[in-house]
């Protein structure tokens, strides 16, 4: 009798029920809002570095609580609305981005899942999974999402009644256009490889140590994705939308106080996302087996955000005709290219 | 580099070198040889090894550009314009001026006032002497027509002020006698050469 229960007890707590759904919810909303006002510094910080500058100093110790200053500034801005702007629309615009963003969220893998300890009143014992909603389309669900935030600018910069909004929204609607078609077919070929939609599949899948990763397989298919991924959360070279040297701020010009920091925070988030998917799609993932994958993972994660900032101080950005010869000419021709040859390997 | 380089005005003739920029693609063949070329090159690599070679420089060692202004200050040059100081006699310790007042006529924007008095033993005293920095220019040439090297040009930069107009006195200027010690000789215009030794001639007197 006492056998059986020791033996039992496990599975029956490894249950995912609505509450611990829920918990992780509110983690993900808590710690990737946090997360993405710590980028803002972390990007002020490296972006000063590679330029041999110091970034914020004077707030807190190494300018650490900037963010904090600069939440009371976003908080309490004054939240204007053009007067010919369509307001429903315009007011609408950043939850459009900063939802998708966090939904988009929903379907990744993110922090280990773990078991709310029993002497924490009401919730004690719940189990709180990794995935919010391990469905079985993952990498087309994250995808879509992401690719439905797009509406956000598109929406924002045509409510607001400015030239410049128009043209931020028209190279939204240019850069959707473009970089949606590479970001499918770069991601086929893993999937193909794979023979899933799910990301526990794609991190299961390539549990055999370093050399099990896809990106070993798929390196083309790697760049690819990532050269897109950069265009899906508009960083440079990419960043046309909001380009303040071309278009003042572009979709964002009359955007003020918070509702400006919700583009800001979707953004933040869409660059989390997406190293996320690159990391797991293509670098192995967290291990499950070891106590230290999710430390990898949260390298991984890091790396990734890295090369976002180094390649923003580095790289200048194009033009919208070159985004669209570059992805319409070059990268989707080298797309189907590795799509049909990973097809035959695979037959072969 | 003589002063035949300098003067010659055919620029562009002499020592410089044109860059290999390659040639505009002619047709299709030869655009796509191009795309194919640059997609395989990594020449973005070399861009990204500069950010993070500026970055490993400033992080590691020591080549960081800011200079964090109120709490550190760059070292100005001697030749630099600022705020003026009074001097005084090393030996003695009783201000330099001599109360010629050549300071006061060369002042372009009229700035400098003082009065001069006879004191005890019948020598020349300043009685009032006061600079308008509201009026000042930092032109320098006080300091340069000054014989005794009395009046220089400090190191004091920093002369934000709540009013336009901003009278500074002798007293305030003078060196403080208690740090006579630290007082620094000046430079700038008017200073005499660091080879003033060697173009010491003897007075022309033989005709």
């Amino acid at each position: 009798m006492e056998i059986t229960l020791v033996e039992t007890l496990p599975q029956a707590i490894h249950e995912v029920t609505a509450v611990g759904v829920i918990i992780k919810a509110v983690i993900i909303l808590a710690v990737i809002s946090a997360i993405a006002g710590f980028g803002t510094y972390i990007e002020r910080k490296v972006l000063a570095f590679m330029q041999r500058r110091l970034g914020p100093m004077h707030v807190g110790p190494y300018g650490l609580l900037q963010i904090a200053a600069d939440g009371i500034k976003l908080f309490t801005k004054e939240d204007i609305v053009p007067q010919n702007a369509n307001k429903f629309i315009f007011m609408v615009a950043p939850i459009i981005t900063a939802a998708t963003a966090f939904i988009a969220l929903s379907a990744v893998p993110v922090f280990p899942d773990f078991t709310i300890p029993e002497f924490v009143p009401l919730l004690g014992g719940v189990f709180v999974p990794s995935i919010a909603s391990d469905i079985n389309v993952g990498v087309l669900f994250v995808l879509g999402m992401m690719a439905a935030g797009l509406y956000g600018p598109l929406l924002a910069g045509m409510s607001q009644a400015n030239k410049w909004g128009i043209i931020g929204s028209a190279r939204t609607a240019i850069q959707f256009l473009s970089y949606e078609v590479v970001t499918g077919l770069s991601i086929l070929a893993p999937i193909m490889l794979v023979g899933s939609l799910s990301f526990v599949d794609f991190n299961n899948a390539q549990s055999g140590g370093i050399g099990s990763w896809l990106i070993w397989q798929q390196p083309v298919a790697f760049v690819l994705f990532l050269i897109a991924g950069f265009a899906e959360t508009n960083r440079t070279p990419f960043d046309l939308l909001e380009h303040e040297a071309e278009v003042v701020s572009g979709y964002a010009t009359e955007y003020s106080g918070m509702r400006w920091g919700m583009f800001f925070i979707g953004e933040y988030a869409n660059m989390i996302t997406v190293a996320i998917i690159a990391s797991v799609v293509f670098l192995g993932g967290y291990d499950a087996d070891c106590t230290l994958g999710w430390l990898f993972i949260i390298l991984k994660i890091a790396f990734f955000f890295f090369l976002m900032l180094w390649v923003r101080a580095s790289w200048p950005h194009v033009r919208p005709d070159q985004l669209m010869w570059l992805c319409w000419k070059v990268l989707m021709p080298i797309a189907v290219v590795n799509i049909v040859i990973t097809a035959i390997v695979m037959m072969v | 580099m003589s002063l035949e380089h300098f003067k010659n005005r055919n620029i562009g003739t002499q020592h410089y070198t044109t860059i290999d920029v390659g040639h505009t693609p002619v047709g299709a063949m030869q655009t796509f040889t191009q795309v194919a070329k640059r997609t395989v090159k990594g020449e973005l690599f070399v861009g990204l090894w500069v950010t993070l070679r500026e970055m490993i420089n400033a992080l590691f060692k020591g080549d960081m550009a800011t200079v964090k202004y109120p709490f550190e200050k760059l070292p100005i040059s001697p030749r630099y314009r600022a705020i003026h100081d009074m001097l005084r006699l090393l030996e003695s310790g009783s201000y330099r001026c001599i109360g010629c007042g050549l300071c006061e006529k060369i002042c372009i924007s009229n700035c400098i006032s003082m009065d001069t008095r006879y004191d005890e033993n019948q020598r020349k005293e300043v009685s009032e002497y006061t600079i308008n920095f509201g009026r000042c220019i930092f032109c320098g040439y006080c300091a340069e027509v000054c014989p005794e090297l009395a009046i220089v040009h400090g190191p004091r930069y920093e002369n934000a002020s709540e009013q336009r107009a901003g009278f500074s006195l002798f007293e305030d200027m003078l060196t403080p006698i208690d740090k006579l010690n630290l007082q620094q000789e000046y430079d700038g215009f008017g200073a005499i050469s660091p080879n003033a030794d060697d173009n010491i001639k003897k007075t022309p007197l033989a005709y």
